[in-house]
């Protein structure tokens, strides 16, 4: 008897499957289901461009609607990883071009986007409604201006924090007056001027517009007859904050503010001096994600404002807020479940030293909902890990910037070991951890053993041998991304572990001890991973014991790359390199 | 056999490990990164110890202003050499990468305790607060640290050569580098082409040669250089309190009536600054508006470290080159 579910009633079942996990997971069951989810799959998400081929994602997802990509490692955001690396966008846009040319949605993370990219997605998709750029870079506003003439449904076009070769303002003059279909605009990272009225024409003519974030440029004024045209904004992001403004000025911005009921998030605010910090107050109550941490707002005023924001969720600020400051986020921001602190200064040197360890067990103390964290501070106590895990067993991410490698417990001088242990055995659904401060071997037994769940780890300047590295590739079964930078293991873990690489996204060890045999080896045994070799001062000859300086480990269905960089080895540039004598048994 | 004890032997056939310093035979002894071996945690408390008391006199010397290379001695000699006197930047210098090998290099793990291990020989790709003078200044990717001998760090005293400048580790802290430059320039937001009012302040660090830590001060709050300078003399008076003191220099009375200019007319200090192109250059001989325009971070040097600085007659030469 045939129990198979007919393929129209499997479509309508899997129409409520969103997540990506969940459809990936269905798609696992069986052929037929395996066919009918990806026949059905609308979002796509590649989280690694170079474990698939544009072609193989276009051809299994005919109905893509939205394509996710991400580039780069995630240690590029810290200039670990050279330019020209690679993580190109132009052959996916190439591919979806001609195979899946009714793309509505890109979203890209760390991917080189020319402008040659972005005129192709304004040629070739007709339906395009959503591009949203994250730490991207290689364009310019010319690109933007393809897309913003081009694109008559645009609903999303948003620059996070991307590195754009700024032409000037005209593109924002390119979007057309018949395009009223702007959701969202974010150009925050530009630097120069747009020109106000055409600003003001786009707004005004964008009545579903929800979410604005505009750039330093503009000024205090101009914030006032934007939010007066777009009372129904949820989502905004200031221009600089800190023009001279006459009184009739200032009360009209206040009234602005006042009207602006639907607001949630508010970000930007560079420069904003304390007085106009008032000017705020009307929207705090409504909010649920707040972005300081680019306001250099010093305590006092952070705690006036935090203060009136009860239904916060999510607070980015810098460390200028010091201990005291977290204890009134403590006890005004209760429904608190994401928290950033950054340091305001370049180094150590300049790390305000009036944050510590407390502001964070204040907040672990109060704040039920708390899951995330990332602080950055000039110390840490293993006392007070143990307070937070003990307080907020709930959290799923915890990245802990002890700014000067290698600092111990500053009471105590021990390694910071037992404190990441309370963490790591406390907080039971952990998915991502950072850690730092001086850690032994043991740090890294402890999170073997207890960190189950954790996906993704981040580890600097820690450790003391290969132990490390064993404890956590035999140890954590979730694990899905790991990065280290300047620890002192070797080959033996790397190597004896070789087999769990497959079973994780991708692995970044830079200035650690592992050698270009133990790589070439690896190569050799693994060949479902591409093992890169980054090094921007090779060797003339590269003996098998020298130790190499980047090395970048991720799983791939494509095979090797074509656009690899001079200053990227794998092997298969060099097939006919024996293998070493360092076979392990 | 366990995985461990698997590792264990391993250990002493994997010829790159950095823990092949066991001693003797295939038990994997546990090293802590310096190569100390076992009771890791009594020997790094020791160590940060020592680190703690000597604190002091590292943090002094490794502000020293010196024109050597990263880590090697700081001599005079090295300053009043006119090879090196032409070079701009001043600091920090792009040393070979032979250099970077020497003994020189472990001795900044040295004097810096427990907390440099990795960090000689790094600089930042880009200068934190000032990404504009990226270019004028020498970049040096950072040397893979095997080369660097271990288990030295008991046996050198601290009071040879500390790390030059204070020597940036490449992407640490973790911060982007977006994050990183828009800050940059919330600081000093007054220095765009396009021109803010001048409402906003410009910030400056200024640093002191002996001096444990960095200062920062708003140029725009001054309005000619008198004002700068009594402003920086009240800043720094406890640290040229100290040197004063041992130079046999006048007592502390008469240390608070002198402005610090006459104190740099005594020679005992000058006043210099770094401008846009990465030169440094003596403080006072361009007009104060032009100065302020220029100025991206001060430093108060010793007499005798300036000799040679950019003069009068050069500065007045740049700024007609300016205007």
């Amino acid at each position: 008897m045939d129990l198979r579910l007919p393929s129209k009633v499997l479509e309508h079942i899997f129409s409520f499957v969103d997540s990506n996990e969940d459809r990936n997971s269905v798609s696992l069951v069986c052929k037929s289901w395996f066919e009918t989810e990806r026949l059905t799959r609308k979002r796509v998400f590649v989280r690694n461009c170079y474990a698939v081929t544009p072609a193989a994602v276009a051809r299994r997802f005919p109905e893509m609607r939205s394509l996710t990509l991400k580039g780069k490692p995630h240690f590029a955001d810290y200039n670990l990883v050279p330019d020209g690396w690679g993580g190109y966008a132009w052959p996916w846009i190439e591919a979806m071009a001609e195979k899946s040319p009714a793309l509505e949605e890109l979203r890209l993370k760390r991917m080189v986007v020319t402008d040659e990219c972005l005129e192709k997605i304004a040629a070739s998709f007709k339906e395009f409604k959503a591009l949203v750029l994250t730490s991207c870079e290689g364009f310019s506003t010319d690109g933007l201006a393809a897309i913003a003439v081009a694109c008559r449904n645009l609903r999303e076009l948003e620059l996070r924090e991307c590195i754009v070769e700024d032409l000037g303002g005209d593109w924002l003059s390119y979007f057309p007056e018949t395009l009223t279909s702007l959701v969202s605009l974010d150009f925050s990272c530009l630097d120069s001027e747009v020109k106000l009225s055409d600003l003001e024409l786009l707004v005004s003519r964008s009545p579903n517009l929800k979410s604005l974030k505009l750039n330093r440029d503009v000024s205090l004024d101009a914030l006032g007859s934007l939010l007066r045209l777009a009372p129904q904004l949820v989502e905004l992001g200031t221009g600089s904050f800190s023009d001279k403004l006459d009184q009739e000025a200032v009360s009209k911005l206040s009234q602005a503010f006042t009207e602006l009921k639907e607001l949630k998030s508010l970000s930007g605010l560079w420069d904003v001096l304390p007085e106009y910090i008032p000017l705020l107050y009307s929207v705090c109550p409504g909010l649920t994600s707040l972005n300081l941490s680019y306001a250099t707002v010093q305590m006092p005023d952070l705690v006036e404002l935090l203060s009136r924001c009860s239904n916060l969720q999510k607070l980015w600020v810098m460390d200028l807020i010091e201990d005291k400051g977290l204890e009134a986020v403590a006890s005004s921001c209760k429904e608190l479940r994401e928290l950033r602190v950054f340091p305001s200064g370049a180094d150590v040197d300049e790390t305000n030293v009036a944050l510590t360890e407390q502001g964070l067990v204040s907040v672990s103390e109060a704040c039920p909902n708390l899951e995330s964290v990332l602080y950055f501070c000039a110390q840490f106590t293993n006392e007070a890990l143990v307070t937070i895990a003990r307080n907020r067993p709930n959290l799923k991410c915890v990245r802990l910037c002890v700014m000067e490698p290698f600092a111990p417990d500053h009471k105590t001088q021990q390694p910071l070991d037992e404190g990441f242990k309370a963490i790591v055995e406390g907080c039971k659904g952990l998915q991502r951890l950072s850690v730092s401060g001086l850690l032994t071997d043991k740090a890294f037994e402890y999170i073997g053993t207890h960190g189950k769940k954790l996906r993704m780890l981040s580890i600097a300047f820690a450790g003391d041998s290969d132990l490390m590295l064993h404890h956590l590739l035999s140890g954590c079964e979730s694990l899905n991304k790991l990065e280290i930078r300047d620890c002192p293991f070797g080959d033996t873990a790397l190597l004896e572990n070789a087999a769990k690489l497959e079973t994780m996204r991708s692995l970044w060890m830079s200035s650690c001890g592992v050698s270009f045999g133990a790589c070439k080896l690896l190569s050799q045994k693994m060949p479902k991973l591409n093992v890169e070799v980054i090094d921007e001062h090779p060797l003339k000859t590269r003996p098998d014991s020298s130790p190499v300086e980047k090395i970048y480990i991720y799983r791939t269905l494509a095979g090797p790359r074509l656009d690899m960089p001079e200053f990227v080895w794998t092997i298969h540039k060099n097939p006919e390199i024996g293998v070493s004598n360092l076979a392990i048994e | 056999m366990s995985l461990e004890e698997e590792l264990q032997s391993n250990v002493s056939v994997a010829s790159s490990s950095p823990t092949k310093n066991t001693a003797g035979g295939g038990g994997l002894k546990v090293h802590n990164y310096f190569g100390l071996s076992d009771s890791s945690s009594v020997e790094s408390s020791t160590l940060s110890g020592r680190v703690e008391d000597d604190k002091a006199t590292i943090s002094l010397k490794a502000t020293e202003l010196t024109l050597g290379l990263p880590g090697s001695q700081s001599t005079e000699l090295d300053l009043l050499s006119p090879a090196k006197l032409n070079e701009k930047p001043f600091f920090p210098l792009l040393p070979s990468k032979d250099e970077i090998c020497s003994s020189s290099s472990h001795k900044n793990i040295v004097a810096s305790g427990n907390k440099r291990g990795f960090s000689d020989t790094m600089y930042t790709e880009k200068n934190w607060m000032f990404p504009e003078s990226v270019a004028a200044q020498s970049v040096v990717k950072k040397e893979v640290p095997q080369n660097i001998p271990k288990g030295q760090l008991s046996t050198t005293n601290n009071s040879s050569s500390p790390p030059a400048a204070k020597a940036q580790i490449v992407g640490w802290p973790p911060v982007r580098s977006y994050r990183k430059n828009t800050l940059a320039t919330t600081c000093k937001n007054s220095d765009e082409v396009d021109g803010k009012p001048g409402s906003a302040a410009l910030f400056v660090k200024v640093s002191m040669d002996g001096a444990p830590y960095l200062r920062k001060v708003d140029l725009r709050s001054y309005t000619n250089y008198g004002e700068l300078s009594s402003a920086l003399e009240k800043m720094f008076t406890t640290f040229t309190l100290g040197h004063c003191g041992s130079n046999g220099a006048p007592g502390k009375d008469m240390l608070n009536e002198t402005k610090l200019k006459d104190l740099l007319n005594g020679k005992d200090y000058v006043l210099t600054y770094e401008d846009k192109d990465g030169d440094w250059m003596l403080v006072g001989d361009v007009p104060w508006e032009m100065f302020i325009d220029v100025c991206k971070k001060l430093k108060i040097m010793k007499g005798c470290d300036a000799i040679g600085l950019a003069a009068a007659p050069r500065a007045i030469e740049k700024s007609k080159m300016r205007a």
